[in-house]
C-alpha cells in the first residue's frame, strides 16, 4: 500500500551537514552519493530507467491491454471483433449471471474480511503489547503461513472441512451430528479457509499501524482512573484503528481477487469474480468478457480505495487532529 | 497493569485457540502426509511414507520444480538488477516527483493477480510469449520488483547518508561510496528483497496459471490443477517439502533483517 510506505526521504533532517564547497540547493539531493558530477534528475533518471522499464513491460502495458481487449467483442468460437464499443460492457451488465457473481465476490469480501479483523485483532494486539521472550518465536509462527503456499493451506482446508474432514469426522465420532455438515463445496468453507489465509496479512498491517500505541498511554489512562474495559475502548482502539482500517482494506482487496481458495474449497460450486475472468479466458476463450469483469474488478477496487482514504482522513482529523500525515 | 488469574486464563485460552486456527491447516498438512490412505481423510489410520515417494516420483511435480526454481533465480536477479538501482534513486537522489515515482514503482501491489494474469495474457500470446520461461519471467518480475524496491529502501532509510558524506569527504569516489558504504548498509533488505522475491515466484499461481502451459508448468500450477482432480496424501506430503524451504527462507530473512521489519516499512 502507497499510503503505508514511510518516505525515506524525510528520514534527513534538511540542513544536514553537508560537504564543504557544494552551493546550497532546495534540490540537493538527500543523501550524499552524487555531490559532484552529473545533475541529480539526470542520474535519477538513469537509476529509474531500468526497474521503470521492467514495470512498463510486465505492467503497465498489459494493464492498457486488457483495457483494449475490453472494448472488442468476441465472435463465436473464441474469435475476436477487433472495435472499439462497450458492447460487451453492456453484454455483461444486462446479464444477470454476472451481477450473481459480482454480488457474491462482495459477499464472500465482507464476509472474510469482517471475520478476518475479528480474529487477527486479539492475535496483533497480544504481539504488539507483549514483553515476552517468545514474543520472536509467537510472531514467526504468527506470520508464518503467509509464506506458505496458498494452495498448500487450502488443501490443508479440505481435509479439515470435507465429508470425510477433520470437523466432520469428530463431530461424527462424538455422534453429535448424523450426517457430515456442508463445510466444503459452498461459501462457508470459502469463508472460513479465506480468514486464515488472509489472518497473517492481517496481522502484520495491524502491527504496522499500531505505531502510536504506547504502554505508557495505558498505564495513565488506569491510574487516571480507567477501568480495563474503558481503556481498550478510550486509548487502544483509537490508537490501534487506523491499523484495523489499513488490515481491512487489505484482506478485502485480496479476497475480492482471490481465485485458489473459492475454486478448490467452492468446488465448482461458488462463482466469484476472480473464478469466472479464468473461466471466461481459459475456458470460454471469451476473452473480450474476461477483460470486461477484470476492468469491473479494478473499477471495484478503485472505489474501495477511495473509499479507504476518505475513513482514513476522516479517522486522522478525529483521533488527533493531524492533516494529510497519513501513515 | 496487573492482570486477574482469570482473565489471564481466558486470554491465554483466546490466543491459542487462534494460533490452532492459523496454524491448523498447517499441521493437518502435516498428519496427513504419513498416511497411507489413497484419498483425503482425516485422522489417518496407517502409517507409511508412501506419499513422500510419490512425490518424487510424479514427473509433474518434478519437472514443476525445475520450472519453479529456474523461474524464481532468474526472475529474483532481474527484480535485483532492476529494484535496487530504483530504490537507491528513491532514497539517495533528490528529484521532482519522488513521491509519485515511488507510488508508481509501488503500485503493481494494488493490482489483483487474476487481472494482471489475463492481462499479460492478452499481451503475450500473439508475441508469442506464453509457455515459455522469457514470458514466466517477465510476469513474475512486474510483481516482484516493487518488493525489492520496498525493501531495500527501508533499507537504505535506516542508514545514516551522512555515513555517506563522510566517506565521501574522505576522498571516496563516488563507485566507492556505493560499493562500500551504501550497499553494505542496504544489505539485511537486499537480502530479504531477494528471498521475498523468489518465495513469491516460487509460489505464483494465478499469474502463471494464464501465461504457463504444457512445456512450463510451476510447481503451484501442476498442483493446483492436481488437486482440482483429485485429493491424495502426496500434496500434503509436497506441501509439507515446500513448507520446509519457506522455513529455511524465512530462517535466512530473518538473520538478516527481522521478518516484521522486511515486511512492514
Amino acid at each position: 500500500m502507497s499510503g503505508s510506505v514511510t518516505a525515506p526521504g524525510d528520514a534527513v533532517p534538511v540542513d544536514a551537514p553537508r560537504p564543504s564547497g557544494e552551493p546550497p540547493s532546495g534540490e540537493r539531493p538527500a543523501g550524499g552519493l552524487p555531490a559532484r558530477g552529473p545533475r541529480p534528475g539526470r542520474t535519477a533518471l538513469l537509476l529509474l530507467a531500468p526497474g521503470a522499464l521492467a514495470l512498463l513491460f510486465t505492467y503497465a502495458m498489459p494493464l492498457v491491454w486488457v483495457v483494449r481487449m475490453a472494448l472488442n467483442e468476441p465472435l463465436d468460437g473464441g474469435a475476436i471483433r477487433q472495435t472499439v464499443s462497450f458492447g460487451t460492457f453492456a453484454e455483461v451488465l444486462g446479464d444477470g449471471h454476472y451481477w450473481k457473481v459480482i454480488g457474491q465476490t462482495l459477499q464472500l469480501g465482507l464476509l472474510v474480511t469482517v471475520f478476518t479483523l475479528i480474529l487477527a485483532y486479539p492475535l496483533a494486539l497480544f504481539l504488539a503489547r507483549t514483553t515476552s521472550r517468545w514474543r520472536s518465536l509467537l510472531m514467526a509462527l504468527a506470520v508464518a503461513p503467509l509464506l506458505i503456499s496458498a494452495v498448500a493451506r487450502t488443501f490443508g482446508w479440505m481435509a479439515i472441512l470435507g465429508n470425510q474432514g477433520l470437523v466432520n469426522k469428530t463431530l461424527q465420532g462424538l455422534a453429535l451430528i448424523d450426517g457430515p455438515l456442508p463445510l466444503a463445496n459452498n461459501m462457508t468453507g470459502v469463508v472460513i479457509a479465506s480468514v486464515e489465509i488472509y489472518m497473517p496479512f492481517a496481522i502484520l498491517a495491524m502491527i504496522s499501524g499500531f505505531g502510536r500505541l504506547e504502554p505508557e498511554l495505558e498505564r495513565a489512562a488506569a491510574s487516571l482512573g480507567a477501568n480495563r474495559l474503558a481503556v481498550l475502548r478510550r486509548v487502544v482502539l483509537p490508537l490501534t484503528l487506523p491499523g484495523v482500517l489499513t488490515a481491512a482494506l487489505l484482506v478485502f482487496v485480496l479476497s475480492l481477487s482471490g481465485y485458489v481458495t473459492p475454486r478448490l474449497i467452492g468446488g465448482g460450486r461458488v462463482f466469484v469474480l476472480a473464478t469466472e475472468i479464468y473461466d471466461e479466458a481459459i475456458t470460454s476463450l471469451n476473452w473480450p468478457v474476461a477483460a470486461v469483469l477484470s476492468v469491473l474488478l479494478l473499477v471495484l477496487f478503485g472505489v474501495v480505495i477511495v473509499l479507504y482514504q476518505r475513513a482514513q482522513r476522516a479517522l486522522e482529523r478525529r483521533f488527533t487532529g493531524e492533516k494529510g500525515a497519513s501513515r | 497493569m496487573r492482570t486477574h488469574p482469570a482473565g489471564r486464563i481466558a486470554r491465554v485460552t483466546l490466543l491459542t485457540v487462534l494460533y490452532l486456527f492459523l496454524l491448523a491447516p498447517i499441521i493437518v498438512v502435516f498428519v496427513e502426509s504419513f498416511d497411507d490412505s489413497t484419498f483425503l481423510r482425516f485422522p489417518p489410520e496407517g502409517f507409511t511414507l508412501d506419499a513422500y515417494r510419490q512425490v518424487f516420483a510424479n514427473a509433474d511435480f518434478r519437472s514443476g520444480v525445475q520450472v519453479s526454481a529456474v523461474t524464481a533465480a532468474v526472475t529474483t536477479l532481474l527484480a535485483l538488477l532492476t529494484g535496487v538501482p530504483a530504490a537507491l534513486a528513491l532514497t539517495r537522489v533528490g528529484f521532482k516527483g519522488r513521491d509519485a515515482v515511488e507510488s508508481a514503482f509501488l503500485s503493481p501491489l494494488l493490482v489483483p493477480h487474476i487481472v494482471l494474469g489475463l492481462a499479460l495474457l492478452v499481451l503475450f500470446a500473439p508475441i508469442p510469449l506464453t509457455d515459455t520461461y522469457a514470458g514466466l519471467i517477465l510476469a513474475h518480475l512486474g510483481v516482484t520488483v516493487p518488493y525489492v524496491v520496498r525493501t531495500v529502501s527501508a533499507a537504505l532509510a535506516g542508514a545514516d547518508p551522512r555515513a555517506e558524506e563522510a566517506a565521501r569527504t574522505l576522498g571516496a569516489g563516488r563507485l566507492t561510496v556505493l560499493r562500500r558504504v551504501t550497499l553494505p548498509a542496504a544489505l539485511p533488505g537486499l537480502v530479504s528483497g531477494a528471498v521475498i522475491a523468489f518465495l513469491l515466484s516460487f509460489d505464483e499461481t494465478v499469474i502463471s496459471l494464464f501465461v504457463s502451459g504444457q512445456n512450463t508448468r510451476p510447481l503451484p500450477v501442476a498442483v493446483l490443477q492436481y488437486v482440482e482432480y483429485r485429493s491424495d496424501p502426496s500434496i500434503a506430503a509436497l506441501s509439507v517439502c515446500l513448507v520446509l524451504l519457506s522455513v529455511l527462507a524465512v530462517l535466512v530473512v530473518e538473520r538478516s533483517l527481522g521478518l516484521r521489519r522486511s515486511l512492514r516499512s
